[in-house]
């Protein structure tokens, strides 16, 4: 099975059913094949190839939904790529994939166009909205959409293909592009709505970005249930999202646990008619206790799954909804077709009421970091079998007598905001390229909405004045904003180890 | 552009685009389509807006025909201000 099969085999069963629904705009399984179809014809007639990588750097909406099973259909991979990302990183991923296309947008335009130059592989941009100007021939309007039959060999392509690279923060600073292969995002689509039990009547609304494979899933298993998923740009305005649950009876609701805080503190809830809620889901970072009860108070209609994940292999755990109430802080157990379980430092299997490092086996791990032998070769490691492979999540849990767990540590300094991976390191490297910054050391805050937030501290060069804003400018005009820090705090001097390494623990 | 506008945007210029890096937009122009600013950046947009102009945006007023450009802004202000 390939990933893009399940969306035609629901294009076959019901092609006037609703696919997507964008603001005003109503998409059916027929239009968006119509959409792929079209994006497929332009990028083939460049000359994209099987095993080819292409970028999708679009906020959600049809063009990247389209985008995706155009690029799976001719055997190519994709690249999402979060539209909240700057150049210089998008230049590198770019590089680094070595990407032959880019999908992206007018509004866009100025972050992508000044790396063109560097950019030798890339021979294709596809524009979406205002025609690009006339210039560099390699970008080019998007393509309209087309009726009636196509002539499209369709490429020689297994499961064993590789489907995505998605980037992903590392401890190094640099981002890293996990390999998942068909057979990795078709079972981890196939575990994740059998136990959400998702089903072809549901309505999601994903106010994710697609870009985030939590976002990106929401329209694979959607569109492999023959479901209709409710596209939003963001979660900017939650009342705006609040409407459009109303409007389009929206049956299942993912979210983040900065989404669901801004949520409950809206003091116009109740207005709103949320019935048709049958399902919420969350990951990327845990609910407080607090909230969990907060929200199965303010939506007793709908079931809640508190869950764990990894983009090197999609999902790893959910707790189903029954056991919430007895045991409201655990992420659960392994999915369907997925077995867990904790090590020690020598990697020795632990028996249930210990703490140690979460290894995952399943068809979901993935192939790999992209070009990164290393980084790769510590979290895949040999598994029981003969050629297999074991994701080690690089994150402590421990379980209870009965084997569900909880959520410990994470083994690197990794900090969670906004359910975003930040690297510290990644925005050290940023504050390190302002003029007159001496040191620096980036450290996570507990933060009420955020999880985490950012903060840094800095020390200045003799004579340097700087200010928190001009620091933090400085960054958003450079990282994702949720990269940023919120809080900057100057010092005199940083807490060092005896080797003179800058030393976090008490910061 | 009226002084309100001005005022508006020299804050998001200051706090969310850096100078020449910046996107140019104009008064109707979107933040959000421009990623101008993102969902906690209107936080802050919104806690600038009461204190600067002292106002309470109330939650069932935190919506992008209020908020999303400067022209939105400015006849949010004007109508709160008429209240």
């Amino acid at each position: 099975m390939l990933l893009h099969q399940h969306f035609e085999a629901s294009l076959r069963r019901q092609p006037a059913k609703t696919a997507l629904v964008c603001g005003a705009a109503r998409h059916s399984y027929a239009e968006v094949e119509q959409h792929a179809r079209a994006i497929a014809l332009a990028l083939q007639a460049r000359g994209v190839q099987r095993g080819d990588r292409v970028a999708l750097f679009l906020d959600n909406g049809i063009e990247f939904v389209a985008g995706v099973y155009a690029v799976l259909r001719l055997g190519a991979v994709f690249m999402p790529v979060n539209p909240l990302t700057k150049g210089d990183k998008l230049a590198y991923m770019l590089a680094d994939a070595r990407a032959a296309a880019l999908l992206t947008s007018d509004v866009l335009t100025p972050v992508w166009s000044a790396h063109l130059d560097e950019l030798q592989h890339l021979h294709t941009v596809l524009v979406a909205g205002k025609a690009p100007a006339a210039g560099d021939t390699r970008v080019q309007p998007w393509p309209s959409v087309v009726t009636g039959d196509a002539p499209q060999a369709p490429p020689v392509l297994i499961d064993q293909d590789l489907a995505s690279i998605i980037y992903t923060s590392g401890s190094t600073g640099f981002p890293k592009g996990v390999m998942l292969t068909h057979l990795n995002m078709v079972s981890a689509a196939r575990s994740v709505s059998t136990y959400l039990g998702l089903r072809d009547d549901d309505i999601v609304l994903c106010a994710l970005p697609l870009a985030f494979d939590y976002g990106l899933y929401q329209v694979l298993m959607a569109f492999r249930v023959g479901a209709t998923v409710v596209l939003e740009r963001n979660f900017s305005f939650p009342v705006k999202a609040l409407e459009v649950m109303v409007r389009e009876k929206v049956t299942v609701f993912p979210g983040v646990p900065t989404m669901f805080s801004m949520l409950m503190t809206l003091s116009n809830l109740s207005q709103f008619d949320l019935s048709s809620l049958r399902m919420m889901t969350n990951t990327a970072a845990a609910l407080s206790e607090e909230h969990i009860r907060q929200l199965r108070a303010l939506f007793p209609q709908a079931v809640l799954f508190s869950m764990y994940g990894l983009t090197e292999c999609k999902r790893v755990t959910y707790l189903p909804p029954e056991q919430l109430d007895i045991r409201p802080t655990s992420v659960g157990r392994g999915m369907p077709n997925e077995e867990v379980w904790l090590v020690d430092d020598e990697g020795r299997r632990l028996p249930n009421g210990s703490t140690g490092e979460l290894v995952i086996r399943g068809s979901n791990v993935m192939r790999g970091y992209w070009e990164k032998p290393e980084e790769t070769a510590r979290r895949l490691k040999p598994g029981p079998n003969p050629g297999e492979m074991l994701l080690y999540s690089g994150d402590l849990f421990r379980t209870d007598a009965e084997g569900w767990l909880y959520f410990v540590s994470r083994r690197d300094d990794i900090i969670k905001s906004r359910g975003e991976k930040v690297s510290p390191r990644e925005v050290e490297n940023v504050l390190h390229g302002i003029e007159g910054v001496y040191e620096v050391a980036v450290v996570g805050v507990p933060d009420e909405v955020l999880g985490q937030a950012v903060k840094a501290y800095v020390t200045l060069k003799p004579g340097v004045q700087l200010t928190e804003r001009d620091v933090i400018r400085h960054c958003l005009a450079r990282m994702e904003s949720f990269m940023a820090p919120k809080v900057v705090e100057f010092v005199a001097e940083l807490p060092k180890t005896d080797t003179g390494k800058i030393k976090k623990t008490g910061l | 552009m009226s002084e309100i506008q001005n005022q508006v945007r020299a804050f998001i210029e200051d706090n969310f685009i850096l100078g020449a890096k910046g996107t140019p937009f104009g008064p109707a122009d979107s933040f959000l389509d421009l990623h101008l600013i993102d969902s906690t950046g209107f936080l802050e947009l919104i806690t600038y807006l009461e204190e600067t102009f002292g106002i309470v945006v109330k939650d069932e007023e935190m919506l992008p025909e209020n908020l999303d450009s400067l022209q939105a802004i400015e006849a949010y202000l004007a109508r709160k201000r008429a209240a």
